[in-house]
């Protein structure tokens, strides 16, 4: 084991090249992750975090994409391995859970043998062990009566359970790095919590760690080490989840903390959406992408791109008027105190 | 569908204590819930086992000829021709004084060797070609459909003729003609239908396991074809069984005096006018079960399609 950190990605930059030009779905990401530690990907639709995880992978259509920087996992270039090497990483190494249970789960195929599928394949187990170990991993991911869900197909699971079933296949080779997208978006809100803390305990105990990809930053506040909030493709935010919400300085990373609905606000309250749509990726407009729908843009955002400056250790924020330090958190602790009062 | 809030618990009850009657009516099931019958059960129905039943029957009678009471379906002169319907002859006897009814049953492996295994052929070559047009897609595509739209273009009769002149008119010749004329439609049906499974999320999610495309193509998306691949298929042996009786009738198929379906009927039709029967028979064989292999292979179609919303 190579002492540097799990993942190290430099100016990732994955563009789908179309009839209209290049789509820049993500342009010029970098991060690090280190071993058992969780990476929030935060942003709205269309912002690029889906392209992001799958690229880091190695994921994407083999036709008009063209993806440039460096994924380094472990010491190894993933940009730069054969399609056979990369799939000796891609389910023992990483794994991937996805946003929609029912459609990751192939329908006609019984539970057992999708769980067992990858532990033939990558640790050569025989069947009857790979079973055993599929009860095992069925219990330990809170299915109950995990032997008869064996023979079940995914149509005669609920939706929390069939996400239990992906998570269960994603750990079957024991992964050091898990990357969750969106994993919670298709389920009822009630099952969320759950698939979120089993995703948690999983990998407390297997020292795995995790990028956490989400349109929720509420799902990420209390889940994640570090948070990267994204927008039009590229990092806007960066910092460790506690002083991201303490100090959030990006207008954009604000905007999403003030859309989210809390239990402290006065009924009726309207909820604060962000105007207008994200900007089109094949021509994105001229500064900060976020100008257009930002309360606090003025001249010089419409004209310069804003460069990710230091705000302290590990934050790095990409805006020219940003929010004042603490201002995001006291602006939400005075509107408590206000119920409150 | 179950999880669905809008979906009334009333519904369920009503189903469940009129099961019959809702079984056998959709408008009543349409009637309760307008968005979405609560649940309607899947069967293959009556017709469909009567079919599979005499599918089954004539693959019996067939097999089993040799050990069963029947006349020997070449003998010449043992009896006297044109003989109608009696209890020597339960079909009669054609102008060469030949038993019908064993010619029939003899006549039946023909047609049923020719349509099982061109399609079974056919299945194998054109399925797996199919799946790589479908799966792979870009040259693999451009190369497979350019194949099969040259043999669906080609003349079939000329192909045929070609074969039997030069390779010889015999069982296994027919049956490979078929065969190979069979690749082109089902290759097409295959790779439709690849195609809508190739670039599913759970494809995906294999990939990102690891999976070799040979694994997904075998364990994850031959599952989902197979059902629907094998109910076409069994439209297709009729489709075949048919040719094979064009082609005997314009003598073609096997030579004679081997019997054939076909081939009884073009020899009746020289006497159609003096006794219908003789033509009949083998006729009425071939109609029932082509109509009854189809009437399968169309419910069988039905019972597999993927109901995604279903699901």
């Amino acid at each position: 084991m190579s002492g540097g950190p799990l993942l190290e990605v430099t100016d990732l930059r994955t563009h789908f090249l179309t009839s209209r030009g290049a789509v820049r779905a993500v342009d010029g990401v970098s991060f690090t992750l280190e071993r058992g530690r969780t990476l929030g990907v935060v942003g709205e639709s269309g912002s690029g975090k889906t392209v992001l995880a799958r690229s880091i992978m190695g994921l994407l259509p083999a036709h008009n994409v063209k993806r440039d920087g460096e994924v380094v996992y472990e010491g190894r270039r993933l940009t730069g391995l054969a399609p056979s090497e990369l799939r000796e990483i891609w389910g023992a190494e990483i794994s991937m859970v996805f946003q929609d249970p029912m459609t990751s789960l192939n329908p006609v195929v019984r539970i057992g043998r999708q769980i067992t599928e990858t532990m033939h394949f990558h640790l050569g187990l025989p069947d009857r062990e790979a079973r055993s170990r599929a009860v095992e991993l069925l219990r330990s991911v809170g299915i109950p009566e995990p032997e008869r869900r064996l023979r079940a197909y995914p149509h005669e699971l609920s939706g929390g359970m069939r996400q239990r079933v992906t998570i269960a296949i994603a750990l079957a080779c024991g992964p050091k790095l898990l990357l969750a997208d969106e994993p919670t978006t298709a389920l009822d809100v009630t099952v969320q919590a759950q698939i979120l803390s089993l995703l948690g305990r999983q990998q407390r105990e297997r020292f795995m760690a995790m990028i956490l990809v989400t349109h929720d930053l509420g799902v990420v506040a209390g889940r994640t080490d570090e948070i990267v909030v994204m927008y039009a493709g590229r990092v806007v935010e960066r910092a460790p989840t506690t002083v991201l919400f303490s100090d959030m300085r990006m207008r954009y990373t604000q905007a999403l903390f003030r859309s989210i609905p809390r239990i402290t606000d006065p009924g009726h309250r309207r909820l604060q959406a962000i105007g207008g749509r994200p900007p089109d990726l094949v021509a994105p407009p001229r500064g900060c992408s976020f100008a257009p729908r930002c309360r606090y843009a003025r001249e010089r955002c419409h004209v310069e791109e804003p460069p990710l400056t230091d705000a302290g250790p590990g934050h790095a924020y990409a805006c020219w008027y940003p929010a004042e330090p603490g201002e995001v958190a006291a602006e939400a602790a005075s509107a408590a105190r206000e119920v409150a009062g | 569908m179950r999880d669905s809030p809008s979906e009334p618990r009333l519904t369920e009850a009503v189903v469940a204590a009129a099961a019959p009657v809702a079984a056998a009516s959709g408008a009543l099931n349409g009637a309760v819930a307008p968005a979405e019958p609560a649940f309607v059960a899947r069967r293959l129905g009556v017709g469909f086992w009567i079919s599979i039943v005499w599918v089954g029957l004539v693959i019996l009678v067939a097999v089993a000829a040799g050990v069963l009471p029947l006349q020997d379906p070449l003998a010449i002169g043992d009896n006297a021709p044109r003989l109608g319907p009696s209890t020597a002859h339960l079909l009669g006897t054609d102008e060469l004084g030949r038993d019908l009814l064993a010619r029939v049953v003899y006549g039946s492996r023909t047609s049923l060797i020719v349509g099982f295994s061109s399609i079974a052929f056919g299945i194998t070559v054109g399925g797996s070609l199919g799946l790589i047009a479908g799966y792979f897609g870009g040259r693999w595509d451009a190369a497979i459909n350019g194949i099969s739209t040259i043999l669906l273009a080609f003349p079939v009769l000329i192909f045929l003729l070609t074969i039997v002149t030069f390779l010889g008119q015999n069982l296994f010749n027919v049956a490979l003609t078929l065969g190979i004329l069979s690749v082109a439609p089902i290759a097409r049906i295959i790779r439709a239908n690849t195609l809508a499974y190739a670039n599913r999320e759970f494809v995906l999610a294999a990939r990102a396991l690891g999976a070799r495309s040979r694994r997904i193509l075998i364990r994850e998306i031959l599952p989902n074809v197979l059902p629907s691949a094998l109910a076409f298929s069994l439209v297709a042996v009729a489709v075949v069984i048919v040719a094979e009786g064009a082609l005997s009738f314009l003598g073609l198929s096997v030579r004679p005096p081997t019997p054939t379906w076909g081939g009884m009927i073009a020899e009746g039709g020289q006497v159609l006018a003096q006794d219908a029967l003789v033509a009949l028979w083998p006729a009425l064989a071939m109609f029932v079960t082509v109509m009854a292999l189809n009437f399968a292979g169309d419910r069988l179609q039905v019972y597999f399609e993927v109901r995604e919303g279903g699901l």
